[in-house]
């Protein structure tokens, strides 16, 4: 099933509109039992031109691309009401349709909007829910993601992820020539992007605070590894390591206190690290002659997964931090790298290497049943949706780097290009619930 | 082109609004920018060049110590038989060159997860650090670097390609 769902215009609203590269999201495999859903166009009632964002069409596309749900295209609608008592609800039940979303755009003084909207059964006819958002009118794209979350959390019992960002790394330049790397945050379906750093030497393994508000990342820009915290509201950036050799793979502690790095200053070997930021104390985790990186944290930060070649190949191991003799988790294949693991620690999403090619694989914590979940040649990087129902990764397609998702059950795929030829992205990274 | 590749570094740091539904920060700051004065490769004109100028070993083409890159295998680290030569070489002019420093940086192919291959680049850059240790050669003349699979020299999804880039790389610094 190949539909192009939407594609990005250049970002008038903003401000700063720095990337030149956009995202295309194209649904390469969808669910044949997604329900059908219909989001009428809202009523624009505010005085003055109507704005660049369908919120209706942004609450559809969201919606589609969980696999959960099909938006069914406004010119199938029989009908369009913009009030519950213009619904005639025959019109949406000879079309199938599950469940319908109606909506109003108002004036809310100081220039801001209220988007009231209501969801109803169609079956019953019952509303299911009826909520108003203020908005400015730069955040109405944001607020129509907070309502997808809102109608997918009625319908599916799960909180939705759509009001939420993604990082990456965005690489240009041919190979051998001069590169130029630059750490992009974007909304959670690629619009709204923005490049909070650059350079022309490698920037690496970006990850999220737990409140979304900094970005933990490897740069390169002084010709050796160093690990740098950004606050990307105010752009302020905090060296936190540049040790002698080896400084990679930082990632955030569920408390958001300290770092899991990776160093190799004693001596001349990468082992697991944890660095305290309040008071700058490193406490060394691993202690072994071989490789030992990518640690990954246990949702309730009393354990880290990490990645080593102790046992002649690279798999996965995790180490309680307070207890600790290492286990080895991972025995089927010869290379399973770069855990991650879902919000609710029930499953650990890898690198699995199968006849020479990188895939995406999620394991079992329970059980260990492994299950492949994708078929690319460098299938890298994967990142659980905070919700848990995807997982973002780098893959590679027509010989660019592009970012991929997939369901955790392996149904839904969907890719996010960069329609810039010469662009690849890489190491993306699903941020977590923002408060607001 | 090393001189002219890191004296190019642009750090660029753009600020952005919060696009939340409640506020929108206007974007006021300006970028900072550092960018440091390229420095001008010296130029050999051929009215200021003596024929006589001594060539140095390491840009003279008919010299081993003009190759300064050795390869390596599919996940391995070991120096392969055919580089101790080279290597050797490099060895006895860095012992007979006190003042030379070298940067050895350590790559990787793309076949890996990001952060595994700076390990792996790691361990490529170690294990020609402690060829060249073993030789006779001053610590104090030696510092390593990994950049895993990033600045591959080649960018084709293919072995052709990846061979090359399982790579060391000798950089003199002191030219």
């Amino acid at each position: 099933m190949w539909r192009k769902v939407l594609l990005i215009a250049s970002l008038v609203l903003f401000p700063l509109a720095v990337a030149q590269a956009a995202l295309e999201i194209t649904i390469t495999h969808g669910v044949n039992a997604a329900v059908p859903v219909a989001i009428v166009p809202f009523a624009w009632q505010v005085q003055g031109p109507v704005p660049n964002t369908d919120v209706a069409a942004v609450i559809s596309a969201d919606l589609t691309r969980s696999g959960r749900f099909k938006a069914i295209a406004d010119k199938s609608m029989l009908e369009k009401p913009t009030q519950a008592s213009a619904i005639n609800f025959t019109n949406w039940r000879i079309l199938a349709v599950n469940d319908l979303v109606i909506g109003r755009i108002k004036p809310a003084g100081n220039g801001n909007y209220q988007v009231e909207f209501q969801l109803f059964s169609v079956y019953t006819g019952q509303q299911l829910l009826g909520l108003s958002v203020l908005t400015t009118p730069q955040g109405l794209r944001w607020t129509a993601h907070k309502i997808s979350d809102l109608i997918y959390q009625k319908l599916t019992g799960q909180r939705g992820a759509f009001a939420t960002r993604i990082a990456y790394v965005e690489v240009s330049g041919k190979a051998g020539k001069d590169s130029h790397y630059a750490l992009v945050v974007a909304d959670s379906d690629g619009f709204n992007h923005q490049t909070v750093f650059q350079s022309n030497e490698p920037i690496m393994s970006p990850d999220w605070s737990p409140d979304g508000r900094y970005l933990a990342y490897v740069s390169f820009e002084n010709q050796r590894p160093a690990i740098y915290i950004q606050d990307i509201y105010t752009g302020r950036r905090q060296l936190v390591s540049e040790r002698r050799g080896i400084n990679s793979a930082p990632v955030f502690s569920p408390n958001g206190k300290s770092l899991a790095v990776v160093l190799s200053s004693s001596p001349d070997n990468p082992d697991i690290y944890i660095l305290n930021l309040a008071g700058r104390v490193l406490q060394r985790v691993t202690h072994s002659d071989a490789i030992d990186t990518e640690p990954a944290w246990s949702p309730d930060g009393q354990s880290l997964y990490f990645t080593s070649d102790r046992g002649g190949s690279p798999q996965i191991y995790k180490v309680n931090l307070h207890a600790g003799h290492p286990q080895r988790i991972t025995f089927d294949g010869s290379y399973n790298a770069r855990a991650r693991i879902s919000p609710d620690g029930h499953t650990l999403a890898m690198v699995h290497r199968e006849t020479g090619q990188l895939h995406i694989a999620v394991m079992n914590l329970s059980t260990g049943a492994l299950l492949t979940l994708t078929n690319g040649d460098l299938d890298k990087s994967p990142s659980f949706a905070p919700n848990g129902s995807m997982i973002i990764y780098e893959a590679t397609y027509h010989n660019q780097g592009v970012l991929e998702e997939v369901s955790v059950d392996g149904q839904v795929h969907e890719r996010l290009s960069e329609s810039q030829v010469g662009v690849s992205v890489h190491m993306p990274v699903w941020g977590p619930f923002l408060s607001q | 082109m090393k001189v002219l590749r890191s004296g190019l570094l642009v750090l660029t740091i753009a600020f952005f609004a919060a696009g939340c539904a409640k506020t929108v920060q206007p974007v006021t700051a300006p970028p900072v920018t550092t960018a440091a004065p390229a420095s001008t490769a010296p130029t050999t004109s051929t009215a200021a060049a003596p024929a006589q100028t001594q060539l140095s070993p390491l840009d003279d083409p008919n010299n081993i110590l003009y190759k300064k890159v050795v390869y390596f295998d599919f996940d391995k680290s070991n120096i392969k038989p055919e580089f101790l030569d080279l290597l050797t070489a490099h060895a006895k002019y860095l012992i007979a060159n006190p003042n030379q420093k070298i940067r050895i940086e350590g790559y990787t192919d793309e076949r890996g997860t990001w952060e595994y291959n700076i390990a792996l680049g790691d361990r490529r850059a170690q294990s020609v650090r402690r060829f060249l240790l073993f030789q006779g050669v001053n610590p104090d003349q030696i510092s390593t670097v990994s950049y895993g699979e990033a600045h591959p020299v080649c960018s084709e999804h293919n072995e052709g390609c990846w061979s090359q880039n399982r790579r060391a790389v000798l950089v003199y610094l002191n030219r």
